[in-house]
């Protein structure tokens, strides 16, 4: 087998890994060779990083006394050693002095917060949600999730709101994350995840690359870009901003925000025109073609090029490269799905893929890159307001009995689906929910409009929250749960390629910590329903959770921890203990539909929710940075990251007349805010970027739009209009809030004031440095 | 011939500093992080690049040959070596010899420090740190015979001009395959950058 061979599929060929690593090997956590083990005393626990939905192989180094202190790379075949900054230094976060260690409590916002027993905290907490629900109604407590936390914990989240709770009011932050893509899947296919493994990039003739920074957002996926290209395959970015990824395509659509589904729709618009449709395969596999086919019709080149601001013959380029490939892969990520019509335009991108006969092959088909590490395998089990476990309907009668019987409860005790994220903020906010749990999760900066959240969750009678550091959600709640870290509990993952891998545990919580298991269990009991929630640790939960999604499309019952540590990984549906897993759909041409088709679904491009102006006649659009995750709860308190990218600043085209550095108020009809500014090409001129992992006064999220998409609820953060303003002075970044008694972490300080942006990531500098 | 040495590929590197993170968690310079990336036309492209030793081998390591107090010492497998703790007077004289900017100075224990192409991982036959977890390959460790086969096709550099003087290195650099220039210019004036004239 040669490195060019076509057919080679990872798990890779031993002799094509890194050179250098070979003696390195996963052999049951410890080197092959023992070389670290021998020489400090050390154990290698082989686990997985907790960030993002890569979910690459790391072992974490623990010392004689038990406590994590180091990383040292795995040779996993998701990763096959390598690692991101976050992923380096993310186990700094586990003994991290910031780490809370005992329960918070206030009686109202107006006090100080004081470290109280559990059993004090558990009580208040018990005894709020029975005067909230007796006074309001079940439905008047609210659950929010997080797609941070092990499955097990996720299931864990949907049973207790529905058995413990009775309220109809649960969801996720994974709302924010990849239900667009989710809701497309179904719709297409009747199944919820990526078609194929990451390592069919490899195979692929061709890549395309859709709103997605690749190469900050998933940075180690980029090893499969590379391996496609070293193969001769040929890629394109379809990106607003030339990313580091796009800056080497071979062709890069530097769209407007908000236009994806009209450059969707006219590059099938070409392939039609120009016969390039895989006629046999629509015929035998597809419903839907004929109206597909007459609605890209009006989408000729030319209309789709004015609308998205690019050259038609652009267009025409991408479909005869895509189209005429023998294997094409298309990939996307929050770039497409954070729109008020991300369904739409990750059906249009499906739409493609089918027409020209790009599915269930290898090299070819289509995924969605999880930005949360646990985002597909948090909404499989019943976190999500409108799924049971097993990816079941909440609103299907037969669902709804398999559970009602696995669970042991009454039918009529079910509650029916509840509302997203977003919406539950607006109900927040009307008083129709006046208590919540939030467990993982940071809305005071992940959410957009933060002005309506604040006002939201401030109009809130009680709140608890459970996290490890204190969050700005969390220092505004009245009681706050100190839970472990990834790395002190087990659990399983599920990635972007719907393998579930699984974590272990490296080393003891903290004393006054307690797993998010044994809080949810504990809360349970004190409410009576004690005897639904005996579980002892996650493999408990994770037993149960199998029995809960077998049969079902989702299906886990095959895979058990034991099989996990074996395999390095497996992909459902995984419907026995003998079934090897399911790394690529669609191989048979039939799909989860009943009738084995893919349902094709005509797309209509629709202008952004928040209009063009002339006073807000720029797009605002806002991603990432490689070294912060999400909110930046976790990654904030960390010096390297902090020191990496300490502040966010706005990406502005030159045309604009700023310099490197110069303060600039960037305004939205929600507020405004003023960031250092990077002047750079790499942006276009109708266009602006913030990165949005920082707080008010320095958070993107505070001029987004709170617009949803109306199928999957995701916000639109990926457009909204804006102006910018030259400014006098910039908005400081402010530390990440500390439990009373606790120092900030010194190295979290560094540069937090510099108001210069930072030359990384990607060296976005301008070319003149004041 | 090259045996296992780092070949860096600027085209590929995505700008993300895990190498630099890397370097810091390596045990032998723990906390401190020897590579730096270098932003090659900012403002223009998103391009970068890192900066690892060279372990230059001719002539063989300018910063060992100007080291007054001999705490440089260069290995027979061509490794230069961080300088000796106990030997090194922190003079800076390898920093101002070093053509490639890579020695640093810790001014207040009066220490040299550059990276030692992981010698503690290295001589147990891993890869340096950096080049372990970079995730597009723009740091690989190897030999040439094994770029070549992950690559097909891949030219490298292993020689670099400054003004008069040409310095052959232990580390090699990835150069366009269908511009491959021998010696690649390292301290000449830069007048061109893709097409566009930026003296
Ligand atoms: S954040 Fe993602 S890419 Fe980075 S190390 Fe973790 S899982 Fe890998
Ligand atoms: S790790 Fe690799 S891709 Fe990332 S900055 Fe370093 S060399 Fe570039």
């Amino acid at each position: 087998m040669t490195a060019t061979d076509p057919n080679r599929a990872l798990p890779l060929d031993p002799s094509l890994a890194p050179p250098g690593t070979r003696n390195f090997r996963d052999a049951g956590g410890i080197p092959a060779d023992r070389w670290h083990a021998d020489q400090n005393g050390e154990t290698l626990v082989p686990t997985h990083c907790c960030f993002c939905g890569v979910q690459c192989g790391m072992y974490l180094r623990v010392d004689r006394g038990g406590k994590v202190f180091g990383v040292e790379p795995r040779n996993h075949d998701i990763n096959r050693m390598r690692l991101c900054p976050k992923g380096i230094n993310a186990y700094q976060q586990v003994n991290h002095p910031d780490r809370l260690t005992a329960p918070l409590m206030r009686r109202n916002r107006d006090e100080e917060f004081r470290e109280v027993s559990w059993d004090e905290a558990l009580d208040h907490t018990v005894a709020e949600i029975r005067r909230i629900q007796g006074e309001y109604g079940n439905d008047a407590f609210g659950l929010l999730g997080g797609a941070s936390l092990y499955s097990e914990k996720t299931y864990l989240v949907g049973k207790f709101a529905r058995v413990a709770l009775k309220s109809r009011h649960v969801d996720y932050n994974g709302r924010l994350c990849m239900v667009s893509a989710a809701g497309a899947n179904k719709l297409a296919f009747g199944i919820d995840r990526a078609g194929n493994p990451f390592s069919d990039i490899l195979l692929t003739d061709c890549l395309l690359i859709a709103g997605s920074n690749v190469g900050e957002c998933f940075p180690v996926m980029t090893q499969y870009l590379w391996g496609a290209r070293d193969r001769g395959a040929t890629l394109i970015v379809v990106d607003p901003r030339e990313t580091a990824i796009a800056r080497t395509a071979d062709i890069h659509v530097a769209l407007k925000p908000g236009t994806d589904s009209a450059f969707f729709n006219a590059v099938l618009h070409v392939v039609v025109a120009e016969g390039l449709t895989d006629e046999a395969y629509l015929a035998a596999h597809a419903a839907g073609w004929e109206e597909v086919k007459a609605t890209v019709a009006a989408y000729p080149p030319a209309r789709s090029a004015e609308i998205c601001g690019v050259p038609a013959e652009q267009i025409v380029q991408v479909a005869r490269m895509f189209a005429g490939a023998d294997r094409a892969m298309a990939w996307h990520a929050r770039g497409v799905e954070h729109h008020s019509q991300g369904v739409e335009n990750c059906l249009s991108i499906i739409n493609l893929c089918v027409a020209a006969g790009h599915i269930g092959r290898p090299g070819a088909g289509y995924g969605t890159i999880t930005g949360q590490g646990n985002g597909q395998g948090g909404r499989e089990h019943g976190q999500k307001s409108d799924l049971l476990p097993g990816g079941r309907s909440i609103t299907n009668p037969e669902h709804r009995r398999q559970i009602c019987e696995i669970w042991g409860i009454d039918e009529a005790e079910l509650p029916p689906a509840g509302t997203s994220m977003m919406e539950m903020v607006w109900q927040m906010q009307r008083k129709e929910i006046r208590g919540l749990v939030g467990i993982c999760n940071n809305p005071f900066v992940s959410l957009p409009n933060y002005a309506t959240v604040k006002d939201g969750y401030d109009t809130l009678e009680f709140h608890a929250q459970f996290d490890f550091f204190l969050s700005e959600t969390a220092a505004n709640a009245h009681v706050v749960f100190p839970v472990t870290v990834w790395a002190e509990d087990e659990g399983v993952m599920a990635n972007a390629e719907a393998r579930v891998v699984k974590h272990n545990k490296a080393q003891e919580p903290p004393a006054g910590v307690r797993t998010d298991t044994w809080v949810i269990c504990e809360l349970a009991r004190r409410l009576g329903a004690g005897d639904k929630f005996a579980f002892p640790d996650s493999r408990s939960v994770f037993e149960e959770l199998r029995i809960a999604s077998a049969g079902t499309v989702n299906d886990y019952y095959g895979i058990t921890y034991e099989r996990l540590e074996e395999t390095g990984g497996i992909a459902w549906p995984c419907p026995s203990t003998e079934h090897p897993g399911t790394p690529r759909l669609f191989e048979n041409g039939r799909t989860y539909h009943p009738d084995g088709k893919i349902h094709m679904q005509v797309v209509e491009w629709h202008p952004p929710m928040d209009p063009y102006s002339e006073e807000f006649p720029l797009s605002l659009t806002t991603g990432r940075t490689v070294a912060h995750f999400l909110s930046g709860n976790q990654t904030r308190r960390l010096g390297a990251l902090v020191e990496q990218t300490p502040r966010p600043w706005v990406e502005v085209h030159p045309s604009h007349g700023f310099r490197n550095g110069d303060p600039v108020r960037v305004v939205t009809r929600r507020g405004s805010e003023v960031f250092p500014a990077l002047v750079t090409e790499a942006i276009r001129p109708d266009t602006v970027f913030v990165p949005y992992h920082w707080p008010v006064p320095t958070a993107a999220n505070a001029l987004t739009i709170d617009a949803l998409d109306p199928r999957s609820k995701i916000p639109e953060y990926k457009v909204c209009a804006a102006r910018i303003e030259a400014a006098e002075r910039i908005d400081e970044v402010p530390a990440p809030p500390t439990a009373p008694g606790h120092q900030a972490y010194p190295e979290t300080q560094v540069s937090r004031t510099d108001p210069l942006p930072p030359t990384s990531p990607q060296g976005r500098g301008t070319a003149e440095r004041s | 011939m090259m045996g296992r040495t780092i070949f860096i590929d600027p085209g590929r590197c995505i700008g993300c500093q895990a190498c630099v993170s890397a370097c810091r968690e390596c045990d032998s310079h723990r906390g401190k992080s020897m590579i730096h990336l270098d932003y090659p036309d900012e403002g223009h492209s998103v391009a970068s690049l890192p900066t690892v030793c060279m372990h230059c081998e001719d002539p063989v390591a300018p910063c060992a040959e100007v080291c007054p107090a001999d705490a440089i010492l260069v290995t027979a497998d061509g490794v230069v070596q961080q300088a000796d703790t106990t030997r090194c007077i922190g003079c800076a004289n390898c920093v101002n010899a070093c053509p490639f900017g890579v020695p640093k100075i810790d001014l207040q224990a009066k220490l040299q420090m550059k990276c030692n192409l992981c010698y503690d991982r290295t001589a147990y036959g891993l890869a340096p740190m950096c080049a372990t977890v970079c995730p597009t390959g723009a740091l690989f460790y190897g030999t040439l015979e094994e770029l070549q086969a992950e690559r097909p096709g891949v030219q490298v550099a292993d020689s670099f001009t400054f003004g008069s003087t040409t310095v052959s290195t232990g580390v090699a650099m990835v150069v366009p395959a269908d511009k491959v220039q021998w010696p690649v210019p390292g301290g000449l004036p830069v007048v061109e950058i893709n097409g566009r004239d930026v003296r």
